[in-house]
C-alpha cells in the first residue's frame, strides 16, 4: 500500500473515530432513547449508497468507449465497476440493516413497504443480480455483458424510484407517517455531518482498495495467460485465473 | 472458330444489373428472422404448449392459497397480480429456449458473420416472442376469468391495452437478457436473477393497471403512460446494446 494511502486511511480513521465519540455523546432522543443512534449509522451509508450506482454506470459507460480502443483503460474502467458495485451492495445492506433496526425502535415493525424502503430494497436487489452476472459469466464475456447490465440497471434507478412514489402516493399514507429525518434537532446535526463525512471517506477507501486488488488479479491472470502461452510452468498463481 | 474480336474480355454479368449488396431493406431482414422463428414454432409448438401448460399449472397452484369462489372481492385485488405472475413465470420458461435454438450447429455464429444489422435479429425475435406469448394470454386470461370468478367493476376494454403494452415489456428486456445469458453457465437459473429486478417497474405498472381495472376504483392511465414510457425506453436500450451482447467474446 503507497504512503499517501496510509495517510489517507489514518485520517479516515481519525474522522471515524470523531464522528463515534459525536454520535455517542449527541443528546438521546425524546421517545425512542439511546436506540435512536443507530440512525447517525443508517443516514450516511443510506445517502453513499446511491453515489455508487452513478460510478458503476459511467464505468460501464468507459468500459464499452474503451473496449476496442485501449484495452488497459477498458481492463481498469471494468475493475471499477466491480468495486463501485460492490460497494454499492455493501453499503445498501448496511443501509437495510441499520433502517429495518432503526423502523424497530420508531415504528415497532422491521420492515414496511414504503416508498423509500421499497425503491431501496430495488437497488439492492438490482445490484446484487449485477453481482451474480458476473460470477455466472464465463472470464472472456463478464466485463461486456456486466457493463450491459450496468447500463440497463443504472436506467432502472429513476424509473423505479418514480413509479415507486406515485404508487405509495396513491395509496393512504402508512399509519406511521413522517419521515425519519425531517427536522433533526440541531443539536443532532454535528454527528450526522461528522459521521456523514468519515463513512464517505470510509467508502472511498474501501473502493479504492478493491479497485487496486481486482486490477492486480487482472495483471496476474493476463501474467498467467502469457506464461501459459509461452510454454512455461504457471507457478504460484493459482489464484489468478 | 474464334468469335470477333473482344469477346474473350469477358464481363460477368454484362448486360444485367450490376450486383447490389445487400440488397434486402432492415423491415426484409426483421421479416425473414420473424418469418423462420414462426415456423420453427409452427412445426415443434414447443413454446406455447409448454408456456399454455405451465400458466395453467400456475393458475391452479394459487387457486389452492385462497378461495377465488368464496372471496370475489379479494379475488378482484390480488387477481392483477397472479395472472401477471403466471405469465412473467411461464414466460421466462420460453425465452430461454427462443435464443438456446440458435445454439445448434453454431447458427448464433452466422448471425453473427452476416452483413445484416444485428438488431434485427434481436427485433424479430422479440416480435416473435411478443406473438407466442399473447397467444398464451389469448387462453389463459378467458380460463382465468372463469376460474377465479371474475367480474370486473372497470372498464374491461382498457385491458385489450394493458395486456399487449405489460407482454411488450416483460418480452423486450426478456429477449434482451436471455440473449445476454446465453453462453453464462446455468443460464435458465440466471434469466430470472437478472430479468427480474431490472422488470420490477413494469410489473409494478402492469400489476396495478391491471387491478384497477379489476376493482373499478382508479384509472389505470398513469400505470399505461409508466408502461408506454418503460417500454420506450428500454426498446432504444436494447438496440443500441444488443450488437454489444452478440459480440461479447
Amino acid at each position: 500500500m503507497p504512503r499517501w494511502a496510509l495517510a489517507y486511511l489514518a485520517f479516515t480513521v481519525v474522522i471515524l473515530v470523531i464522528g463515534f465519540q459525536k454520535a455517542m455523546t449527541a443528546p438521546t432522543e425524546a421517545t425512542m432513547g439511546n436506540l435512536y443512534r443507530v440512525f447517525f449509522y443508517h443516514l450516511p451509508h443510506a445517502i453513499i449508497s446511491f453515489v455508487f450506482p452513478y460510478l458503476n454506470c459511467v464505468a460501464s459507460f468507459a468500459y464499452l468507449y474503451w473496449r476496442s480502443r485501449d484495452t488497459d483503460r477498458a481492463a481498469a474502467a471494468d475493475a471499477f465497476a466491480l468495486a463501485s458495485a460492490e460497494m454499492t451492495v455493501l453499503y445498501a445492506s448496511i443501509g437495510l440493516a441499520t433502517g429495518s433496526i432503526w423502523g424497530r425502535a420508531a415504528w415497532g415493525i422491521w420492515w414496511a413497504w414504503d416508498a423509500r424502503m421499497t425503491t431501496y430494497l430495488l437497488l439492492w436487489l438490482l445490484y446484487v443480480s449485477y453481482l451474480l452476472l458476473r460470477s455466472f459469466s464465463a472470464p472472456g464475456q463478464t466485463a461486456v455483458l456486466s457493463s450491459v447490465l450496468g447500463i440497463f440497471a443504472a436506467i432502472d434507478v429513476p424509473i423505479c424510484f418514480m413509479s415507486i412514489r406515485w404508487y405509495r402516493t396513491q395509496h393512504p399514507a402508512p399509519v406511521f407517517g413522517g419521515d425519519a429525518d425531517s427536522g433533526i434537532d440541531p443539536s443532532m446535526l454535528p454527528a450526522v455531518l461528522w459521521n456523514m463525512a468519515a463513512w464517505a471517506l470510509w467508502g472511498a477507501f474501501l473502493l479504492g482498495v478493491r479497485y487496486a486488488v481486482e486490477r492486480r488479479r487482472q495483471r496476474q491472470a493476463a501474467a498467467y495467460a502469457v506464461a501459459f502461452l509461452e510454454g512455461e510452468e504457471p507457478t504460484g498463481l493459482e489464484g489468478a485465473r | 472458330m474464334l468469335p470477333a474480336s473482344g469477346a474473350f474480355a469477358f464481363v460477368p454479368n454484362a448486360g444485367r444489373k450490376p450486383y447490389k449488396m445487400n440488397t434486402m431493406s432492415y423491415t426484409q431482414v426483421v421479416l425473414a428472422h420473424l418469418r423462420k422463428d414462426l415456423r420453427l414454432e409452427w412445426r415443434a409448438k414447443d413454446s406455447i404448449n409448454g408456456m399454455l401448460f405451465f400458466s395453467l399449472l400456475v393458475v391452479v397452484v394459487l387457486a389452492m392459497a385462497f378461495d377465488p369462489g368464496s372471496y370475489p372481492t379479494l379475488a378482484r385485488q390480488i387477481s392483477g397480480g397472479l395472472i401477471w405472475v403466471g405469465l412473467l413465470f411461464a414466460a421466462m420458461t420460453a425465452l430461454n429456449q427462443s435464443w438456446s435454438r440458435e445454439l445448434q450447429n453454431s447458427v448464433l455464429d452466422a448471425h453473427r458473420l452476416a452483413a445484416a444489422p444485428s438488431s434485427a435479429l434481436f427485433v424479430g425475435k422479440a416480435v416473435a416472442n411478443f406473438l407466442f406469448v399473447t397467444a398464451v394470454e389469448l387462453v389463459l386470461t378467458p380460463v382465468f376469468v372463469i376460474f377465479y370468478n371474475l367480474h370486473p367493476l372497470g372498464e374491461t376494454w382498457k385491458l385489450l391495452l394493458i395486456l399487449p403494452l405489460g407482454t411488450l415489456a416483460l418480452v423486450v428486456n426478456g429477449t434482451f437478457f436471455a440473449a445476454l445469458g446465453l453462453r453464462t453457465r446455468n443460464r435458465e437459473t440466471l434469466l430470472p436473477l437478472i430479468l427480474l429486478p431490472v422488470s420490477m417497474p413494469a410489473l409494478l405498472a402492469m400489476i396495478q393497471a391491471t387491478t384497477n381495472v379489476l376493482t373499478g376504483e382508479r384509472e389505470p392511465t398513469l400505470w399505461i403512460k409508466v408502461l408506454v414510457a418503460y417500454i420506450v425506453v428500454f426498446t432504444i436500450a436494447c438496440l443500441f446494446l444488443f450488437e454489444t451482447i452478440l459480440n461479447a467474446d
